[in-house]
C-alpha cells in the first residue's frame, strides 16, 4: 500500500480556483493538497483553452488562460501544496476521528479534516453511445478505452467512431486482432489526414472492414458480448459478431463519483450555502464552475472568492479551539496569521 | 417586428412548439436563448462546441453560418446526429433568423 497522504484541505480539481484556494489556505497556514484527474494543474484553462485570453481577471486586462495558471502556481508556490495528478477522486468515507478518507482510482489514500470539490465542469469520462443495454456489457466484451493492447490479440474486434482515437486505435489493433471492423457515421472521417490514408490502406489491403455511414444500435451476447447489431443508412440492419466493441466518441464532463458522496445535487451542480459554500455534508465545500446557487454565475473571479470564504469556515473546521484573525496581505505578507 | 427582436421555435422533446421572443443586440446564442426561457437545455461547457448537450436539428430552410471546424468534430463524437444537426451554442441570434425552428435532440447519457 501506498503511503497515506495527510493534509488540512484536500482540494479536488486543480484549476484556478482550487489553485486559488491554496493561497488563501495558505495565509491561514492551513495546507493543502491537490487532486485532478487530468496529468496537469489548470484544469479546462491548460487542457482546452491555454492560448485563449481571458478578460475579466480582476488587474490584468488581458491574460492567457495558460499564463493565469502559471502565475497561480507561482503564486501558492511559498505554501508548498502537493499534488495528486493523473488520478480521479473516486471513493469518500468518514473517518472515526472525523477526517474524510478519499481514494483515487489508482488508490492512493488522502485523509484531511476538510474537503473543497473545486472540480469544475466535473471529470472528462468517455461518452457512452445510447445503446439500450450497453451497461450490461462494460467489461465484458465493451470497453471505453484501449488500456492493454494485448487483450484483443487474435480477438473479434468492432470499434466505433471518428476522430484521432478511433483511427489509431484502429491502425494499431489492425496487427493484434484476428478481425477489425471500424464502423462510423458518416463517410468522411476527422481525424489526421495520415491517419485517415492509413486506415484506408489498410481497409484496401484487406486488414481493416471499413463500415461507413452506419452505426452499431444493439448488442448481443449471454453475459458476454458476442455481436453488434448495426444500421446502416442505406443497407439496413445486420449483424457483426465480435469479442469486443470498443466505442470511442471522445470525452464529456461528468459530476463523476462526487455524485454519490450525499451531496445535494441540482443539474449537475452542488449545492452550497452563500454564508461559506459548503455543502449539505459538514467539512465539504464546494467552490467554482461545480457548485449553484441562486445568482450563481460561472466566472473564475467569483469562484476565487468564493474559494476565500470557504478558506475562513475550513480553519474552524480544522482549529475549532483557535480564534481567527484576520489579516491584509499588505499588512503581514503572505506569512498570514500566526497560529 | 420589433426592433432587435426576433421569433425562434424551439421544439422540446416532448414534441411541444414553444414561441421565443430572441434579441438580436445582447450577443446571445441558441443556446442560451433556450437556458433563458429555462427550456431543458444543459449548456454544461458553457459554450465552447466542448459538450454537445445542446444538440439541435435545424428544420426550417434558414441559412446558418457554416459549423467551425470544432462544431464538426464535436457533432462527430455526438450522438442521434442527423443531416440538419447543429449546436445551439454555435448559432448567434441574428435579424436573419427570424422565424427559425429547432427541435431539441435526444440528450445523450
Amino acid at each position: 500500500m501506498k503511503n497515506i497522504i495527510e493534509t488540512d484541505i484536500l482540494i479536488i480539481g486543480a484549476g484556478p480556483v482550487g489553485l486559488f484556494s491554496v493561497f488563501e489556505a495558505g495565509l491561514l497556514k492551513l495546507r493543502c493538497h491537490l487532486i485532478d484527474a487530468l496529468p496537469q494543474a489548470g484544469g479546462q484553462l491548460t487542457e482546452i483553452y491555454p492560448k485563449k485570453p481571458i478578460y475579466d481577471i480582476p488587474g490584468y486586462p488581458s491574460v492567457l488562460a495558460g499564463d493565469l495558471v502559471q502565475n497561480l502556481l507561482k503564486q501558492i508556490e511559498p505554501f508548498e501544496p502537493g499534488f495528486t495528478l493523473g488520478e480521479r477522486a473516486d471513493s469518500m468515507e468518514k473517518l472515526e476521528d472525523g477526517r474524510f478518507q478519499l481514494t483515487t482510482t489508482d488508490g492512493t489514500v488522502h485523509r484531511a479534516p476538510v474537503i473543497f470539490i473545486a472540480g469544475g465542469l466535473g471529470s472528462f469520462e468517455p461518452r457512452k453511445p445510447p445503446i439500450d443495454n450497453i451497461e450490461a456489457f462494460e467489461n465484458r466484451g465493451i470497453d471505453y478505452f484501449v488500456r492493454n493492447p494485448e487483450n484483443y490479440r487474435d480477438r473479434k474486434i468492432v470499434i466505433a467512431g471518428g476522430g484521432d482515437s478511433a483511427l489509431d486505435w484502429s491502425i494499431f489493433l489492425a496487427d493484434v486482432a484476428k478481425e477489425l471492423t471500424l464502423i462510423h457515421r458518416r463517410t468522411e472521417f476527422r481525424g489526421a489526414l495520415d491517419s485517415v490514408e492509413k486506415v484506408q490502406e489498410l481497409a484496401a489491403a484487406g486488414r481493416i472492414r471499413l463500415v461507413t455511414n452506419a452505426q452499431v444500435t444493439g448488442l448481443q451476447g449471454n453475459g458476454q458480448l458476442s455481436g453488434v447489431v448495426v444500421q446502416h443508412d442505406t443497407e439496413g440492419e445486420f449483424e457483426i459478431a465480435a469479442d469486443n466493441f470498443i466505442p470511442l466518441f471522445g470525452l464529456t464532463p461528468k459530476l463523476g463519483p462526487i455524485g454519490e458522496w450525499g451531496l445535494a445535487v441540482d443539474k449537475g451542480a452542488v449545492e452550497v450555502n452563500t454564508f461559506d459554500y459548503s455543502t449539505n455534508v459538514p467539512g465539504i465545500f464546494a467552490i467554482g464552475d461545480i457548485n449553484t446557487y441562486p445568482g450563481k454565475l460561472k466566472l473564475i473571479l467569483c469562484g476565487f472568492h468564493e474559494a476565500t470564504l470557504a478558506c475562513q469556515s475550513a480553519f474552524k473546521i480544522v482549529h475549532p479551539d483557535k480564534k481567527l484573525s484576520f489579516k491584509y496581505t499588505t499588512v503581514t505578507g503572505i506569512e498570514g496569521i500566526a497560529v | 417586428m420589433e426592433e432587435n427582436m426576433i421569433k425562434i421555435t424551439v421544439i422540446d422533446r416532448e414534441d411541444l412548439p414553444h414561441e421565443l421572443d430572441a434579441p438580436t443586440d445582447m450577443n446571445m446564442n441558441l443556446m442560451e436563448l433556450c437556458k433563458s426561457y429555462e427550456l431543458p437545455v444543459e449548456g454544461t461547457c458553457g459554450g465552447m462546441a466542448l459538450c454537445a448537450s445542446c444538440h439541435v436539428y435545424v428544420q426550417s430552410d434558414h441559412e446558418l453560418n457554416d459549423p467551425t471546424d470544432d462544431e464538426l468534430d464535436m457533432l462527430d463524437q455526438a450522438f442521434f446526429v442527423k443531416g440538419n444537426s447543429r449546436l445551439g451554442c454555435q448559432i448567434k441570434l441574428k435579424t436573419a433568423l427570424d422565424g427559425l425552428i429547432v427541435k431539441l435532440a435526444p440528450v445523450a447519457v
